[in-house]
């Protein structure tokens, strides 16, 4: 890459970032006066929340599943099956259950997110709320953006108590671990802080993942081709950002 | 040219058509001292290095109906979000109320813009509210009108543009003709000051069209709104308007009223009015000799 190339490069991503984080300080100070409407940002939760939960559920239930078929491959070799509680806790709560959540709500209400606040801008809807004097930053996007913030800890909540209960299924049932000592040692070895750290990094993610669909949204081009490049930008925006948050967080935590 | 108006015998038979309402009578010319509400003042303005106006002037006075026409990329939608803010002129001013619009602060804007009604060429409404709620949601927003007063605004909005019966319909489920309807409503119903319309009558059938030139006729005349109508249809705009100007070419070529324009001896004004493809305005894209174009392609 050329020296010339690889400055425009460094440029253009400066100039990005330091575009998100202008656009994320107002879209905080417009988070005050959209939560005096709470009928919108729970009408949001909902569209990012409760219509992401089956597929949430779905991929708990498989990823558990299987975590306990490899992690009882595994602690077989070392006689230690009945730590399979353990591991699948610590594995979903702390690692599993947010990035995998993150990644999907990332393409699943992302994606959602960024088309339809792309085409309210294409079809002259915010400039409409523009001259009627109403800050679309206000009505539009700050309700999105918390909808998501909220939804995302909650739904990587679900990921987790499904995925134990697959790993718990096919741990159990199928593998044939003694279930009190399934649920036993993972009660004994799963602390307060690592319930804490999957909380946090789900927040991060979603606080993330609900800025990067908002923005690109927001900021996409008012055509149907540039609507779609849009979307596409939030899902790979969002899965990188996702995986680099997730490597500092948990250097954060160790 | 479209001939809007049937012209009747008194047995009723049809006579023919008129490209004025014949009970109608011709707009006045603007009245020297009448308040000028709009003011563009030498306004340059280029889109990714293309000059869109070069020294622009035009005035809008108060309480009458301005009409701006031009042909098809002349910067028609591009001056009107000049007036109302969404764009700053390169070079010039933009006066709205006296106040120049580059020196208006955020807040300052946005109470501008609660005196203003612009009614868009898509309609714009709301795609996650049904109609009653698109015609109320200004009015929710900037007043806490009481729910059975808000009902009564909103009725006689919708009253007023025949879709009282459609308020409870999705905006998916209306034609392009009520929706621009609908938001005709919308944009009356805090009671503006100035309105402006982005060509209002494209693409609705004559009935539709005729209700919208009425409408705007009415509002003007019975509430003294002043209003800034952009289109090219000049049928329509000649029976309503009371001042025109024709841009081309970054410039106003000509202005005055209707009837000036059509009186004019410009070839540009002519060719606008008679819809000729022949004269100042290319009708052709610029584009290389069309025989040649065609040998290069047989040209292996």
């Amino acid at each position: 890459m050329s020296a010339a190339l690889s400055d425009a490069l460094f440029t253009r991503s400066v100039r990005k970032l330091g575009a998100v984080a202008l656009f994320f300080w107002r879209l905080l100070a417009q988070c005050g006066p959209a939560l005096a409407r709470p009928r919108l940002i729970v009408n949001q939760i909902y569209n990012a929340g409760a219509r992401s939960l089956v597929i949430i559920m779905l991929s708990g239930l498989f990823v558990g599943m299987v975590l306990a078929l490899q992690g009882f491959d595994l602690l077989q070799r070392f006689g230690s099956e009945e730590a399979l509680g353990t591991a699948a806790a610590l594995a979903l709560l702390k690692e599993l259950a947010p990035v995998i959540t993150a990644l999907l709500f990332a393409g699943r209400a992302g994606t959602s997110l960024t088309s339809e606040i792309g085409l309210m801008r294409a079809t002259d809807q915010l400039t409409a709320m523009q001259m009627m004097a109403v800050d679309p930053l206000r009505y539009i996007a700050a309700p999105r953006f918390l909808g998501g913030v909220v939804a995302m800890p909650l739904l990587g909540a679900v990921f987790s108590i499904i995925g134990l209960f697959g790993a718990q299924l096919v741990g159990v049932k199928l593998m044939g671990v003694d279930r009190g000592a399934f649920w036993s040692q993972m009660q004994s070895s799963v602390g307060l802080k690592d319930v804490v750290e999957g909380v946090v990094k789900s927040a991060v993610f979603g606080l993330a993942c609900s800025l990067i669909a908002v923005y690109e949204g927001y900021y996409a081009e008012p055509t149907a081709a540039g609507v779609g490049l849009a979307t596409t930008r939030t899902v790979v925006a969002s899965s990188v950002l996702i995986l680099l948050l997730d490597y500092v967080l948990t250097a954060c935590f160790i | 040219m479209r001939r809007p108006w049937k012209v009747r015998q008194p047995d009723g038979a049809l006579r023919g058509w008129c490209v004025t309402d014949p009970d109608k009578p011709a707009p006045t010319p603007a009245p020297a001292g009448a308040e000028v509400l709009i003011d563009v003042r030498g306004v340059s303005y280029a889109i990714d290095g293309h000059p869109v106006f070069d020294g622009l002037d035009l005035t809008v006075r108060r309480g009458r109906i301005t009409g701006i026409m031009g042909p098809s990329g002349t910067g028609k939608t591009t001056l009107l979000r000049l007036m109302t803010a969404q764009s700053a002129p390169d070079r010039g001013q933009v006066l709205v109320w006296g106040r120049d619009l580059a020196t208006l602060k955020s807040a300052e804007v946005f109470a501008m813009r609660k005196r203003i009604g612009m009614l868009f060429q898509n309609g714009a409404l709301l795609t996650d509210l049904d109609v009653f709620e698109n015609v109320a949601f200004p009015v929710r927003e900037h007043t806490d009108l009481p729910e059975p007063l808000l009902r009564t605004l909103v009725l006689t909005k919708l009253q007023a543009v025949g879709l009282r019966g459609a308020a409870d319909l999705a905006p998916a489920e209306l034609s392009g003709g009520m929706a621009r309807r609908v938001a005709l409503a919308r944009a009356i119903v805090m009671d503006p000051e100035l309105l402006i319309y982005d060509e209002p009558f494209v693409g609705l059938d004559p009935i539709s069209r005729g209700m919208i030139v009425r409408l705007i006729r009415q509002m003007n005349e019975a509430l003294g709104i002043t209003s800034v109508v952009v289109s090219h249809d000049v049928p329509e705009l000649s029976l309503i308007a009371h001042d025109s100007y024709l841009l081309s070419g970054g410039r106003v070529v000509a202005a005055g009223t209707p009837q000036d324009l059509r009186d004019s001896s410009l070839a540009v004004v002519r060719q606008f009015m008679e819809g000729s493809a022949e004269g100042p305005v290319p009708f052709h894209y610029p584009a290389p000799d069309y025989f040649q174009s065609l040998l290069a392609v047989e040209d292996p």
